[in-house]
C-alpha cells in the first residue's frame, strides 16, 4: 500500500531551487491555492548556529511537495510574511533560531523563548496600548487549572479585550537538539512526550518515516489498527475539550459525563495496549499487541454503550441556553481570516476550511475507508464545538467500519532499524487537534542528522490572539478551551 | 419542560460511576507495577539496559528504578529469561526516591508510610496546586482525571486549588524546564507554611525521557525534596490518589 502521508527521497533528489526562485515558487502556489504545511530552516554542517537550508512543505493535488533551498550568506533573506500571512509563525521561528535577518517582517517576536541564551525574547517586549481606562492583564505563566504554562498578556478597554499577545516558551525541553542524538531504538518514548495529548497521533508520523527510511513493510491490517488508535484518541480528546467548555459555562451535567464516557474510551485503548493515552502501542515496524476477535468485541461493546450516553448527553448540552448563550458569537475566526493566518485541524474546519489530511491526502487506511470530512461554517467557539462532537460520532462509526473488516492480527517481533543513507523524509499525520509534522534526515552513514518537527498549535495560537479581539476578558478561557492547544507541542 | 427530561435521561444514563473503594479496583490492560522473577539473568546479556530509554535499570543485582521508568515494557520484551514482567497493580508511589527502587529478591514496593505531620495537619482536608513544568499534558491530564466523577478524590478531602494562598501541597509535574524553574519556586514560595512538594511522574521524579536535556533546571527539587513520589508515565489517577491516602494515613479508600 503507497502512503500519500510520507515523502521519502534521496537528499539529491529534493526539488531544489534558488533562494529567488525558492520564494518566487512559494508565493505562486500558495496563490494557487496550494497549502503550506511547514517552512524551515536546517542547520548548515559546518556551522550549526547558522541556516544551511530551506525547507518548503506544500499539499498540491492531493500530494506532499517539498522544496528546498540551499542557503549561502550572500543571499539576502526577504521576508514572505506580508505577502503569504501564513508563514508569519515559520519565519518567526527561523529567525528565532537562527537570528536570520528578515527586514521589515511585521512581527518577530519569538515564537517560543529557547533559553537564556538566545535574548531575542527582549528584543519583543509586550505590546502597550496607551489612553485612558485602558489597562492590562498579565494571566500565567501558572494558570489557575490543571494545566500547563504560558503568558497571556491582554490589553483591554473596560472588558473588552482589544489585543492579545501570547509569550510562549516555559516549556521548551530542547526536543528537537535531543531527537537526532537518541538511538532509534530508544527514542519513541520521547516521540510521545511532544505532546502526551498526541502520543498516537506523533508515534504515527514517526513510524511512517521510519518506515519509508528503513524500508520495512507495514502490512494494511497494522496500518488500520493504528487507525483505529488514533481515532479513539482524537474521541477521547475531544471530550475533554467539550467536558472543558462545559466546565468553563458551567454546565456541570455534560462536564461530569463527558468526563467519565472519556474514561470508558481511555480505559478501552489500556485494554488494547496497556495504557490509557496509547502509549508504546506503536512501534516502526511492528506491531507490538495483538489484536483479537476479543479485542474487537471490546470495541465494539464500549463504543456501542459510548455513542448511545453520548447521544443523550449531546442533545441536553447542544439544547441548553446557557451552553449556546456563551459559545455562540463568541471567539470568532471568519474563514477568510483563518485561510489568511493558516489555521489547520479543528480549528480551520470550524472555520470552514477544508483542512483535515485524512480526506486531503486520503492515505492507507483513509484510502480504504475514507472518513467524512466534518466542517462548520461560523468559526465561534460554538462551532469548535461542534465539529468536536460531530468528529466524535464520525470516528465511532469509521471505526465499527475498519473493526468489520480485520480479522485477528498476532503482534509481530521486533525488527532492526537501517536506515537509507543521505535520505530525507516528511511524514504527516492529522492528529486529533490538526495536523502533526516530521521532517527526518539521515548523513552518508545513515545516522539521523536531522529532526524537524512541527505541532499545530504553532500555527493556531496566533489564530487564538485573533479570537478572542472584541470579546470580553471573561470569555477567554472558553476562547481557549475552545481551540484547545498545545503548549509543549509549542514549545517543543 | 423537554429540558428536564432530557436532564433526567442524562442523569439515568450516568448512573454511579464512582470507583467505591481506590484501595481495590482492577484496571484490566494497566502496564503498571513490574515484578521481578529470581529467574537469573542469562551470562554476559544485558539486552534490557541497552533498551531502555531511560537507564531505569541496573544489571547485578538487578534493580528497576520507577523513578525513571516510563513503562514501555521494552525490557520484559527483550528479556530471554523473562526477568522482568509488567502487571495492573497501580499502587506505586514511596515517600523517598530510594523507595521506588524494586530490586531483585524484594520484587514489590514498600507500602507508603503515613506521615504522622501531615495526617495531623492535613488529614480530612488536603489542598494541592498544580504545577507543570514542561509537562507533556499527560500527567496533567491524570491529575485532573483524580477529581473526574470516576476517581473523585474530593470526597477524601483532597481538592485541587486555583491558587498557591490556598493550598497545602504542590503537585509537579514535567521535568523542570530552566524556563519555568523560576515561576515553580515562586508559586512554591506563594504557598503558606507547612506545606510540600508532590513529584507525580517520570519526568519530575527522575527527568524522565528528558533527563539528557539541557534545557532543564531541577535545583528546586535539591532544596525542597518531595514528600511523596508517585511513579508512571504518566502515573494511572488511581496511584495518584492511593498514593495521597497513604500519605494522609487513611486507612481505607472505600466510600
Amino acid at each position: 500500500m503507497s502512503l500519500t502521508n510520507v515523502l521519502l527521497a534521496n537528499k539529491s533528489e529534493i526539488e531544489t531551487l534558488n533562494y529567488d526562485a525558492f520564494r518566487a515558487r512559494i508565493k505562486n502556489e500558495t496563490d494557487a491555492g496550494n497549502r503550506l504545511v511547514s517552512f524551515f530552516a536546517t542547520p548548515s554542517a559546518s556551522a550549526p548556529d547558522q541556516v544551511g537550508e530551506l525547507h518548503c512543505v506544500l499539499i498540491k493535488s492531493g500530494r506532499l511537495c517539498h522544496l528546498r533551498s540551499i542557503w549561502s550568506s550572500i543571499n539576502k533573506y526577504q521576508q514572505l510574511t506580508s505577502e503569504v500571512h501564513a508563514i508569519h509563525c515559520f519565519e518567526r521561528e527561523v529567525h528565532e533560531q537562527f537570528g536570520l535577518d528578515m527586514p521589515g517582517h511585521p512581527w518577530l517576536k519569538p515564537i517560543r523563548f529557547e533559553g537564556k541564551a538566545l535574548k531575542r525574547m527582549n528584543d519583543y517586549p509586550f505590546y502597550k496600548l496607551e489612553g485612558k481606562e485602558v489597562h492590562e492583564v498579565g494571566v500565567g505563566p501558572i494558570h489557575a487549572g490543571v494545566i500547563e504554562p504560558g503568558h497571556f498578556r491582554f490589553m483591554c478597554f473596560g472588558e473588552t479585550v482589544e489585543h492579545l499577545e501570547i509569550h510562549f516558551g516555559y516549556q521548551h525541553r530542547g526536543v528537537e537538539a535531543m531527537l537526532p542524538k537518541t538511538s532509534l531504538r530508544k527514542i519513541s518514548p520521547l516521540i510521545e512526550s511532544i505532546a502526551g495529548d498526541t502520543a498516537v497521533g506523533y508515534t504515527l508520523g514517526f513510524c511512517r518515516a521510519i518506515e519509508a527510511l528503513c524500508g520495512l513493510p507495514v502490512a494494511d491490517e497494522v496500518e488500520a489498527i493504528r487507525g483505529i488508535a488514533s481515532e479513539l484518541e482524537r474521541i477521547a480528546m475531544h471530550l475533554v475539550g467539550v467536558g472543558g467548555l462545559a466546565t468553563d459555562v458551567a454546565f456541570l451535567p455534560a462536564s461530569s459525563t463527558y468526563g467519565r464516557i472519556r474514561t470508558a474510551i481511555i480505559n478501552l485503548s489500556m485494554r488494547l495496549c496497556g495504557s490509557r493515552f496509547g502509549r508504546s502501542w506503536f512501534r516502526p515496524g511492528e506491531l507490538r499487541f495483538p489484536f483479537l476477535q476479543s479485542h474487537k468485541d471490546d470495541i465494539r461493546k464500549t463504543l456501542c454503550q459510548v455513542q448511545k450516553d453520548i447521544a443523550i448527553i449531546n442533545k441536553l448540552f447542544q439544547e441548553s441556553k446557557t451552553v449556546q448563550h456563551r459559545l455562540k458569537t463568541t471567539g470568532t475566526v471568519s474563514a477568510k481570516l483563518a485561510e489568511e493566518i493558516g489555521l489547520v485541524g479543528m480549528a480551520a474546519r470550524a472555520s470552514h476550511l477544508n483542512r483535515d489530511l485524512r480526506t486531503e491526502l486520503k492515505s492507507g487506511v483513509y484510502a480504504r475507508f475514507p472518513i467524512e470530512l466534518v466542517t462548520e461554517t461560523d468559526g465561534d467557539c460554538w462551532s469548535r464545538a461542534m465539529v468536536r462532537l460531530r468528529e466524535i460520532n464520525v470516528s465511532l462509526d469509521w471505526i465499527f467500519k475498519v473493526c468489520d473488516s480485520l480479522s485477528d492480527v498476532e503482534a509481530e517481533p521486533r525488527v532492526d532499524y537501517s536506515p537509507r543513507p543521505n535520505a530525507s523524509v516528511v511524514s504527516v499525520e492529522e492528529g486529533w487537534r490538526g495536523e502533526v509534522f516530521h521532517y527526518l534526515e539521515t548523513d552518508d552513514k545513515s545516522q539521523l542528522t536531522r529532526y524537524k518537527v512541527q505541532d499545530p498549535s504553532i500555527r493556531n495560537w496566533f489564530g487564538l490572539a485573533q479570537a478572542v479581539k472584541s470579546n470580553a476578558i471573561y470569555d477567554f478561557p472558553i476562547c481557549n478551551k475552545s481551540f484547545d492547544l498545545s503548549y509543549c507541542g509549542n514549545d517543543l | 419542560m423537554d429540558l428536564i427530561f432530557d436532564a433526567l435521561k442524562v442523569r439515568q444514563s450516568q448512573g454511579k460511576q464512582f470507583v467505591p473503594d481506590v484501595r481495590a479496583v482492577n484496571p484490566v490492560g494497566f502496564r503498571g507495577l513490574p515484578v521481578i522473577s529470581n529467574a537469573p539473568c542469562g551470562s554476559g546479556c544485558s539486552k534490557c539496559v541497552e533498551d531502555c530509554p531511560t537507564n531505569a535499570i541496573q544489571l547485578t543485582p538487578f534493580a528497576l528504578d520507577l523513578g525513571k521508568c516510563v513503562f514501555c515494557d521494552e525490557c520484559a520484551r527483550v528479556c530471554p529469561s523473562q526477568k522482568v514482567s509488567f502487571t495492573a497493580g497501580y499502587r506505586m508511589a514511596s515517600r523517598t526516591r530510594e523507595g521506588l527502587v524494586i530490586r531483585e529478591g524484594n520484587n514489590s514496593l514498600s507500602p507508603v508510610e503515613a506521615s504522622k505531620q501531615i495526617k495531623k495537619l492535613f488529614g480530612r482536608s488536603l489542598k494541592l496546586r498544580s504545577v507543570s513544568a514542561g509537562g507533556c499534558n499527560g500527567c496533567e491530564l491524570e491529575v485532573n482525571a483524580t477529581t473526574n466523577v470516576n476517581f473523585d478524590m474530593g470526597r477524601y478531602g483532597i481538592d485541587i486549588v486555583a491558587s498557591p494562598r490556598h493550598s497545602d501541597g504542590l503537585i509537579l509535574s514535567g521535568p523542570i524546564s530552566a524556563n519555568m524553574a523560576e515561576a515553580l519556586e515562586l508559586c512554591y514560595d506563594g504557598m503558606p507554611d507547612p506545606k510540600f512538594v508532590i513529584a507525580v511522574g517520570a519526568c519530575a521524579i527522575s527527568g524522565g525521557v528528558f533527563e539528557e536535556s539541557v534545557a532543564l533546571d531541577r535545583s528546586f527539587l535539591g532544596r525542597f525534596a518531595p514528600e511523596l513520589y508517585v511513579a508512571g508515565c504518566p502515573p494511572h489517577p488511581l496511584s495518584i490518589v492511593n498514593g495521597l491516602l497513604d500519605l494522609m494515613g487513611h486507612a481505607d479508600g472505600r466510600w
